[in-house]
């Protein structure tokens, strides 16, 4: 992995934003991709640990994951659900026009 | 009594049920606390004074309930806790106007406790940072020294307990952010062990990383509080059904004979600041004085812990943090053009640079020809240092080790250089890869002047052996004191 670490350009910010729905501006792009080239740069270090037939770990629970049973409940009401939305009408949530 | 806030909260819990302090006075006295500190401190975001007297008054007119191990016990809880009657922010802005609908778990195990929950505290921006200088709203302060950070990311919660604005505070802990702003501020905190503690409510960060827990002045106050949040919960499936031990039983032991307490050498290299390193070694022999023995165990892969930390930390927090599209709660812009729109303007408007950068990194390590590279290596080894840990575990009964390499470090210092302030969770981030339950503690003070703190790791699920060897530590070190920068008067 060591020869193809990219120091991460501003193309990559860029892309990074557009995949994470996020706007950069323009005077703050330079500045992400030198703090995060010095970052994903400092990664390397995990290319001197041997891995080889090591499992990942994913999560360190220890114990069974417990699943609850599969029931309908009424925990919040209508109105309770639609508080805080930034933009609705008397039942739903109101978005920009997508089609 | 002259000052009802210099108590403990056992102390206090002790005399509000006797009948000797009531609820209202000792309510009264934290906000007094509050009202006096907080321009110097800035650890709250929010603080519902007329709430809490009016529960105070309820409840005093009701009398103690014996069954309540917390009646009358005003505390706080980081704003990364949703809270039903008080607005929830996690310090960003894309929160700013939210208004939860109910309790998170722990708060609701702390309301029906019987405690007074006197608001909420400051944390960096979604609980990542480490000095809680990623607020979008406000600085908080060492107690101890103004001029210095309070670390964090529950920062805010440290700094309240510390400064004596309430008996105890919730943190949540992802690589550290409730054992480091203890020793940075010289209180005591725990990380339980993954799965000990209920997620439910608890703004997500790192969900394979993030635990709920107290901070407090004492070991036996965060026993109490522990004892009181611990518990299996349906709603967060992460959750352990293990009884809970009893922690208050297994404290203050008459000594340490016959424990056997490991010292991982990578903890001790180059790095650790001289007062630390002090710090450790009146903290080693006391150990020994104690009656305890001490064995040098390794842990290998601790030189590789940051970045598997940060890479498995930022992925999880890019797909948590997907959730803030505007639509439902939270920021939405003005006026966007379309639906696209809407989601990145909301997003850029409301997030902080800190939560930015961790978003896209995280998005750069689980995307298509750098998964493997970055993100899967790192769960590999993650595994190898849970078992290094493990391993170390089977030969002693916890460990000693620092919290930070430094003691609190001045407002600012990091400001430009991120990756800096990642290499100070060198000694904090593995326990979270790991899911082990760590306690930290203030040993002594440094040569600085500021607190110096060490934390004891344990076994899963063995929170009670880090309290039985914390409380004898504790009881046989100099007790360092009150913050000289708001005791000043």
């Amino acid at each position: 992995m060591a020869q193809d670490i990219p120091a991460i350009s501003r193309e990559d910010v860029l892309h990074m934003a557009q995949l994470a729905r996020l706007t950069v501006d323009e005077a703050d792009v330079d500045r992400f991709a030198r703090q995060m080239s010095d970052i994903v740069a400092y990664m390397d270090v995990l290319n001197s640990v041997d891995t080889s037939d090591v499992a990942p770990l994913y999560s360190p629970a220890g114990h069974d994951i417990q699943y609850r049973t599969d029931t309908a409940a009424h925990v919040r009401t209508r109105e309770q659900v639609l508080a805080n939305a930034p933009d609705r009408n008397e039942n739903y949530f109101i978005v920009p026009r997508i089609v | 009594m002259d000052d009802l806030t210099q108590l403990s909260l056992t102390e206090v819990a002790g005399a509000l049920k006797d009948g000797q302090v009531k609820a209202v006075e000792a309510t009264a006295a934290c906000l007094d606390r509050i009202q006096a500190t907080e321009d110097q401190l800035g650890a709250l975001l929010y603080v519902d004074a007329e709430g809490a007297i009016e529960l105070a008054e309820k409840m005093d007119s009701e009398g103690p309930d014996l069954e309540k191990p917390l009646w009358g016990v005003p505390v706080t809880v980081k704003d990364a806790l949703v809270t039903r009657d008080m607005p929830t922010t996690a310090a960003s802005r894309f929160l700013q106007d939210f208004r939860p609908m109910y309790d998170a778990f722990v708060v609701d195990r702390l309301r029906k406790a019987g405690a007074i929950i006197l608001g909420k505290n400051n944390m960096d921006e979604f609980a990542m940072g480490s000095t809680t200088e990623n607020s979008a709203y406000q600085t908080t302060h060492n107690p101890w020294d103004v001029t210095r950070v309070p670390g964090g990311s529950s920062g805010g919660s440290a700094c309240s307990v510390a400064a004596r604005q309430c008996y105890a505070s919730l943190g949540s802990d992802t690589g550290g952010s409730i054992r480091q702003p203890a020793a940075f501020c010289g209180c005591v905190g725990i990380k339980p062990t993954y799965g000990r503690v209920s997620r439910y409510g608890l703004i997500a960060y790192g969900s394979s990383l993030d635990q709920v827990g107290p901070l407090t002045r004492t070991v036996e106050d965060c026993a109490r509080v522990l004892s009181v949040i611990a518990g299996w919960d349906e709603r967060d499936m992460t959750c352990s059904p293990r009884d809970v031990d009893d922690y208050v039983a297994a404290m203050k032991p008459e000594n340490l004979e016959g424990r056997v307490i490991g010292l991982p050498s990578e903890y001790f290299g180059e790095g650790l600041s001289d007062e630390v390193r002090e710090g450790r070694d009146r903290a080693v022999a006391a150990l020994h004085e104690l009656g305890a023995t001490t064995v040098e165990v390794s842990l290998p892969s601790t030189e590789a812990a940051i970045a598997t930390y940060y890479i498995i930390a930022m992925a999880e927090a890019s797909s948590n943090l997907a959730r803030y599209d505007g639509v439902r709660y939270g920021h939405r812009c003005e006026a966007p053009k379309d639906l696209q729109e809407m989601y990145t303007l909301s997003r850029k408007e409301g997030f902080g640079d800190e939560v930015k950068r961790r978003i896209m990194l995280g998005t750069f390590v689980l995307s298509s020809g750098y998964y493997d590279a970055y993100y899967k290596k790192a769960a590999q080894v993650r595994r190898l240092i849970r078992d290094e840990f493990v391993a170390a575990l089977s030969k002693c009964d916890c460990l000693l080790a620092p919290v930070s390499p430094i003691v609190a470090w001045p407002l600012g210092a990091h400001a430009q250089d991120p990756l800096q302030a990642f290499l100070m969770d060198a000694y904090t981030c593995p326990v979270n890869l790991a899911g082990l339950p760590s306690l930290s503690l203030p040993v002594c003070l440094g040569s600085s002047g500021l607190p110096v703190g060490m934390q004891l790791i344990g076994r899963a699920f063995d929170e009670t052996t880090l309290f039985s060897v914390g409380s004898a530590l504790e009881r046989s070190l100099p007790s360092i004191g009150s913050p000289a920068a708001v005791d000043a008067e």
